[in-house]
């Protein structure tokens, strides 16, 4: 039970490092593909005032995931890290590139800087995705063995459930990125941005759902245990999943934004949340369940306890941060705040 | 695996088709002294730079003086390019524990999850804040701005605090119960609050002011140097170097208490440190040297200088290396080294301070200008080479924790050899990041150094009142 709440506590926040953390990896996509530096001025500029003041913060989900799973479930963490550890390298260098160059952009004002640096972060805002998703789809397909290095080095990421994790990942990273940026160009009063991203969330949407069809065919040969339990408990999630992404793109077409957003995520979180059904309670397919990962319920209860004490910091703060970039410029009167004549 | 097929195929797969060797050892070991190493620094930056620039801010709205407000800006700029830096450094460390050191975390994830655990929740405030703190300067109110900073400096601190317990752990591992290889009885609050972790996050923390209050002052040292003798680059000079000084004399204190500390309970890493290869009394205090076979030699000795440092008394038996076979020992040079060079700056910034507060009591007494009394110049070249020398004085000292410990990741209980990932082909992950690091250790330095420059900002887009921020 006490193991339960922990993994479920745990894929909370996978969930939403995929929803914020993966948006901001989304919005390096879509800064990739803005065109040329004239061309893409204000898609940029929408892109890093977007994401600016709470990428950092979002990527805390991912340091939540790695510390949890490492400490209520230790031998999962050291069998996928030992295992995986190619494709880990690659993500965490991608995620060093990521946020040092976005920073290091936002520094910068010469073009050949901006373009150095927004290249770095464009690019690895594409890759580490990837990475990260093929490391998902090394552990849905049953290729990550309980012990230390006992998997493929090579064939346990370069594998067609984890290209297909991989591709899936970017996608919905873009997706996500597109849907989240509509509402944001509506609030900067830029309808003609709203429309360029409400295009590329539904391409972005459309090309997810065709992937992650032709995706049955590829689990169903290559993971036969995930396509089982993708087809019949986790069934209403994947269903869930589709009926979402469905609504979120009729949504956008009928420039609903915000709403649109809520549809998005809920599409992501559900195919997250299917991918857990699916495998439970395995959590290294065929050598380690939870009951038998799990770290004793001393740790258990402690960490819990910890991180309900720190939610009831956190939520509040959380609250504060988005509410205050979320509101539109025009409530406030920047005009006078913080400026002293010398 | 085949001899032949591996002859023939691309060089990343014959590196990874081979078995793990000695030089992966290595490999992982260089890159995880050298990822700490370097995120050390920033660490240090992010943990004392948001208290100096709270300081100026604070300073620059109770005096309204624009010099002060300009200076909290600027600082808080290096602070969003240090922070970012700092934080995507601290991810790949949590990542390298587990792609690095799998035999540890499998082993023993659980026992100090919970440091990390609060760590994250802290570094989580901190994330909040200092997005809040840096793109809503003008849409607060210059107080309600100034108290979105304080969770920043808190909750670093409390990072440190968490992070420096897992490490203090390592050095004294309690909490748990090892029944035939297999961990039982895990009390991760005992883990997390073991003996090591009072003095060793005091010395970090504190370590962490010093460091950026040293390099900060050493940058506006040299732009008085340089000539640029107005009010924003004194107040730049004056008030991180006041706070390096004030902090310095009780670091010479609490590094006292970590050595009388390691003379307790880790008694092979103090000798390692002394060169103190015998136990016994009237045990010298040695500056220098080289370890030989049997004892430190070319050193300067000063005769029972550790016994009395150790207990006050010239008897005191003081442990030597000869507690544990040859095979244990840590690398006594090195180890000793790093120490003598630790101890020194930290007396030279000592001094530094004194010679601070001494100027500053007769500029009060008789008037004039702190910079205008005679040997200002020779303290601001003092206080420009203090930045670097308190990085030093850093890398240092975690030398002396880190290699101290070897041959042990988990002192007496796991061997760094027995932690290792097995897995082929590390090497290639060490280059991959020295790499990586070398073009954002360049992309860093070049950054924050226009972020330095005398009058050009750059406004970003949520910083456009910036412009009129003259230099004063």
């Amino acid at each position: 039970m006490l193991a339960d709440t922990a993994l479920a506590v745990m894929w909370i926040g996978l969930t939403c490092y995929a929803l914020f953390g993966g948006a901001d990896f989304g919005a390096g996509v879509w800064d990739l593909l803005a065109g040329g530096a004239r061309r893409g001025a204000s898609q940029r500029r929408l892109i890093e005032h977007s994401i600016g003041p709470i990428w950092e913060a979002n990527h805390v989900w991912l340091i939540f995931v790695v510390v949890l799973l490492w400490s209520g479930f230790s031998p999962v963490f050291a069998a996928v890290m030992s295992t995986l550890y190619l494709p880990l390298t690659l993500s965490a260098l991608g995620i060093i590139a990521r946020g040092a160059a976005f920073a290091f952009r936002k520094a910068s004002t010469e073009l050949w800087q901006r373009r150095l640096f927004g290249a770095c972060f464009a690019v690895s805002s594409l890759v580490t995705p990837f990475f990260l998703g093929a490391v998902a789809g090394g552990v849905a397909s049953g290729r990550v063995p309980a012990g230390l290095a006992r998997g493929d080095v090579i064939t346990s990421w370069l594998n067609p459930t984890s290209v297909l994790g991989g591709v899936l990942a970017v996608l919905a990273c873009a997706h996500l990125a597109a849907v989240y940026l509509c509402a944001d160009a509506d609030r900067e009063g830029d309808p003609e941005l709203a429309r360029v991203f409400a295009r590329r969330a539904v391409a972005s949407g459309l090309a997810s759902g065709a992937v992650a069809l032709a995706g049955i065919a590829v689990l169903h040969v290559d993971a036969p245990q995930l396509f089982h339990g993708l087809t019949h408990r986790a069934l209403p999630l994947v269903l869930l999943s589709t009926v979402s992404g469905v609504v979120g793109l009729g949504l956008l077409i009928r420039r609903r934004h915000v709403a649109a957003r809520g549809a998005a995520a809920l599409a992501v979180a559900a195919i997250l949340w299917a991918w857990g059904a699916a495998q439970y309670p395995a959590m290294l397919i065929g050598s380690l369940t939870v009951d038998r990962a799990a770290s004793q319920p001393a740790v258990l209860s402690a960490c819990l306890i910890v991180l309900a004490c720190g939610a009831v910091l956190l939520i509040p703060s959380l609250w504060l941060l988005y509410g205050t970039f979320q509101r539109a410029h025009t409530a406030e009167a920047p005009s006078t705040h913080g400026r002293t004549a010398p | 695996m085949n001899a032949i097929a591996v002859g023939s195929a691309p060089w990343p797969v014959v590196l990874l088709a081979r078995a793990a060797t000695e030089g992966d050892l290595s490999a992982a070991r260089a890159q995880m002294g050298f990822s700490l190493a370097w995120h050390i620094v920033v660490a240090c930056l992010g943990v004392g730079l948001p208290a100096l620039t709270l300081l100026a801010e604070w300073l620059g709205i109770r005096r309204n003086d624009a010099a002060l407000k300009l200076l909290a800006r600027r600082w808080a700029r290096a602070m969003g390019v240090l922070f970012a830096v700092g934080a995507v450094s601290g991810t790949i460390l949590s990542f390298e524990m587990g792609l690095l050191w799998p035999g540890l975390m499998g082993r023993f994830g659980q026992v100090i999850g919970l440091p990390f655990a609060l760590e994250g929740i802290a570094f989580f405030i901190e994330a909040i804040f200092l997005g809040i703190y840096l793109y809503a300067w003008d849409r607060l109110p210059p107080r309600r701005h100034l108290l979105t900073g304080i969770p920043i400096v808190i909750a670093g601190t409390a990072s440190a605090f968490f992070v420096v317990c897992a490490n203090a752990w390592m050095n004294q591992p309690r909490g748990f119960t090892l029944r035939d290889g297999k961990v039982v009885h895990v009390d991760p609050w005992a883990a997390m609050l073991n003996p090591a972790s009072p003095p060793q996050t005091v010395h970090m923390i504190l370590a962490a002011f010093m460091v950026a209050s040293f390099l900060t002052a050493a940058v506006y040292a040299v732009a008085l140097l340089r000539g640029r003798r107005d009010a924003y680059h004194k107040a730049g000079f004056a008030i991180p170097f006041t706070v390096g000084a004030v902090v310095a004399p009780f670091q010479i204190v609490v590094g006292d208490w970590v050595a009388r500390f390691l003379a307790d309970y880790q008694p092979v890493k103090l000798a390692a440190i002394e060169g103190v290869y015998r136990t016994g009394s009237h045990i010298p205090l040695t500056i220098g040297g080289v370890a030989g076979q049997d004892g430190l030699k070319y050193g300067l000795e000063i005769p029972d200088g550790l016994s009395l440092l150790i207990g006050y008394r010239t008897d005191t038996v003081v442990k030597g290396l000869d507690q544990v076979p040859r095979s244990q020992w840590p690398p006594v040079t090195g180890v000793h080294w790093a120490f003598d060079l630790m101890v020194a700056v930290g007396f030279f910034l000592l001094a530094l301070g004194l010679w601070l507060f001494l100027a500053w009591w007769r500029t009060r007494r008789s008037g004039g200008e702190l910079l205008d009394r005679r040997g200002s110049r020779l303290l601001l070249v003092l206080v420009a080479l203090a930045g670097p020398a308190s990085v030093v004085a850093l890398e240092s000292g975690w030398s002396v924790t880190e290699l101290g410990r070897q041959p042990w990741i988990v002192w007496g209980v796991m061997s760094v050899r027995d932690a290792v990932n097995p897995a082929p082909g590390l090497m290639v992950g060490l280059w991959l990041v020295l790499v990586v690091y070398a073009a954002m250790t360049a992309a860093t330095v070049y950054v924050l150094r226009r972020l330095a420059r005398g009058t050009a900002i750059p406004a970003a887009p949520q910083e456009a009142d910036v412009r009129e921020y003259p230099v004063v």
